[in-house]
């Protein structure tokens, strides 16, 4: 009861006291409200068309929605005649292999980065960016050449290495900040108990970085999963992945099939979303470097 | 070394065992960073060393083994290619500045609690992990001649045809292309900014206030400066990705002139082979001028960086 009416009380008389403060503040609320509508027109103006289109059947100009919707496009995709189901299989595995071996590379460097200082650590910092800002199309045209000669040009192996050069510093990026707030010591004690080296990662060690490595990996999955140009170059249009047939139908006439594939392309993104949701309204930049 | 052991005794097999233990715990951060850099320096520095000798006439597999400039002078001579570059840094800094500045308002309207904010926030890191292609492709049909905004003009009768919508893809000014840049990277720029201000909380704000700092004031001296860092961060990524990125000119762009990154990968996929070394010599021109800009972005960081 009593808190309640301190409030009563207390409130009027700020008010009369800030009122010029207050006059300033309700349209500076105005102009909140109206960012916050355009904010939320902006970001899904683009992606609602998608939607629509991929299930659209005739849609003449200039209605606003499609005289009829149907399924074609998407049973399209599903059919094998689409080559989709080849490209997500590829794609994914190309996908799933990048990512693991971006982890097994990246974990230990993110250790090193996040747990130590040494000499030359600002060195190797600048050079586990450098891929990040680099485009990956002047490094794939150069190394192509060594690529033809160990024949790993045009194949799956060769194309998941190249992705390893883009999703290997989001994953040391993600671990180092994961291990610069880690706490070493329980692996003292661990070892102090008697658990051997293994143990003690297994048991210590991986349940703290565990969500680290989850965000890690999501990033490194969705990252090589999006890969165009790198993927083009080194599969020399033999490994075809999602992306690819997207961009070639994009550039065609079909615009059902080419939105049903953008949404096929869209899904792990859509997946990272709902799994990732709880953390996305608030207080991470842990996502943003998703798909730069 | 051996010598300073002890020959025999319990004494030795510590010693040693000290000595096993210095020299692992030495090896202990070159051991953990080796696998990351032999992907990064193989591969990446690999790459673009390979390239870079490419770029010089370095080109074995046509039977040129000589390193001259031609290539180099090639291009830059080449009208084509100046408008290429002139093309591309107006997609990196239109882009850049305009994601910036939307990025800096919404995240300051974003961080005021106030109702709608959380899913407002929530759909504004909607697209951060859409990729570049869908957004393209959303631009696409949402700015077409034949687009969904076309067809509301036509419906209040502002146009009565396809053609009568101002072209913004394909388009001289690369508007498509801009477009879809800053709305990608308006949210990425936006939720950095936001987590810095979070984290700063309003303390250096009240103290501004109490000393009598107006509104603007607040803005221009107290939060923009607070904010310099992570702009800058981000800008640079932003910059150096509108500036090498492949995808959205190759889809949303004109044909002529085209963007850097299309303009090389089209050099290295000429039928004459002899093209190659125009190629390499404009992707090293890409590489180059960010790289240039990391650089200039180290320094002004070393300035701005707070010393708390």
């Amino acid at each position: 009861m009593l808190p309640e009416f301190e409030t009563e009380i207390e409130e009027p008389s700020a008010v009369a006291i800030e009122s010029e403060e207050e006059r300033r503040s309700r349209t500076g609320r105005i102009f909140s409200y109206a960012v916050m509508i355009l904010i939320i027109v902006v970001i899904l103006a683009p992606i609602i068309p998608i939607f629509i289109w991929a299930f659209s059947g005739r849609w003449f100009y200039p209605d606003l929605l499609p005289e009829e919707f149907s399924l074609r496009a998407i049973k399209y995709i599903f059919s094998p005649a689409s080559k989709a189901a080849e490209a997500v299989l590829k794609g994914g595995s190309i996908a799933l292999i990048a990512t693991l071996l971006s982890l097994i590379v990246g974990i230990p460097a993110g250790r090193a980065i996040g747990l130590h200082d040494f000499r030359g650590k600002k060195l190797v910092l600048f050079l586990i960016l450098a891929p990040v800002i680099v485009p990956g199309l002047s490094v794939l045209m150069g190394i192509h050449v060594a690529f033809i000669r160990f024949g790993l040009a045009g194949t799956v192996g060769g194309v998941t290495l190249a992705h390893l050069i883009a999703t290997t510093p989001y994953v040391v990026m993600v671990m180092s900040s994961v291990f610069s707030n880690y706490d070493p010591e329980f692996e003292e004690q661990a070892r102090t108990l008697g658990a051997n080296v293994r143990k003690t990662f297994v048991h210590v060690t991986f349940p703290v970085i565990f969500p680290g490595v989850l965000v890690a990996g999501m990033f490194a999955f969705i990252i090589s999963w999006g890969q165009y140009i790198v993927t083009l170059l080194i599969s020399g249009g033999k490994v075809i992945t999602v992306p690819l047939l997207l961009v070639n139908f994009a550039s065609g006439a079909d615009k059902p099939v080419t939105a049903a594939l953008a949404l096929l392309f869209l899904a792990p993104s859509i997946v990272i979303i709902l799994i990732t949701s709880k953390y996305l309204t608030g207080e991470s930049a842990a996502l943003g470097g998703f798909g730069a | 070394m051996e010598k300073s052991i002890p020959a025999s005794g319990i004494i030795s097999k510590t010693l040693r065992f000290e000595m096993f233990d210095e020299l692992r715990e030495r090896l202990h951060v070159p051991m953990l960073l080796l696998p990351a850099m032999v992907v990064i320096i193989v591969l990446f520095m690999g790459g673009l060393i390979m390239g870079l000798m490419q770029s010089f006439g370095y080109l074995p597999m046509i039977g040129k083994t000589d390193f001259n400039l031609n290539g180099y002078i090639n291009i830059l001579t080449d009208e084509s290619f100046l408008q290429s570059l002139a093309v591309t840094s107006w997609i990196g800094f239109a882009s850049t500045i305009t994601a910036t500045i939307l990025a800096i308002v919404t995240a300051l309207v974003l961080r005021q609690s106030m109702r709608g904010k959380r899913i407002t926030t929530f759909i504004y890191q909607l697209n951060v992990p859409v990729p570049h292609i869908v957004g393209a492709i959303g631009i696409i049909f949402l700015f077409s001649q034949s687009g969904l905004l076309s067809r509301c003009t036509t419906q209040f009768g502002l146009t009565q045809a396809p053609a009568d919508f101002p072209p913004m893809i394909y388009d001289k000014y690369s508007i498509g292309i801009i477009m879809e840049y800053v709305w990608k990277t308006m949210a990425f720029t936006g939720v950095i900014l936001l987590a810095v201000l979070q984290g700063l909380g309003e303390d250096y704000e009240d103290v501004a206030r109490t000393l009598g700092a107006n509104g603007w004031q607040r803005l221009r001296y107290v939060i923009i400066p607070l904010l310099m860092p992570g702009i800058l961060r981000s800008s640079i990524l932003v910059f150096a990705f509108a500036f090498g990125a492949f995808e959205i000119p190759f889809l949303l762009g004109q044909r002529y002139p085209r963007a850097l990154p299309v303009l090389s990968y089209e050099y290295y996929h000429d039928v004459d082979l002899g093209f190659r070394q125009e190629a390499m010599a404009t992707s090293m021109i890409i590489a180059g001028l960010i790289t240039i800009l990391i650089l200039i972005y180290m320094k002004l960081t070393e300035t701005y960086v707070r010393s708390d």
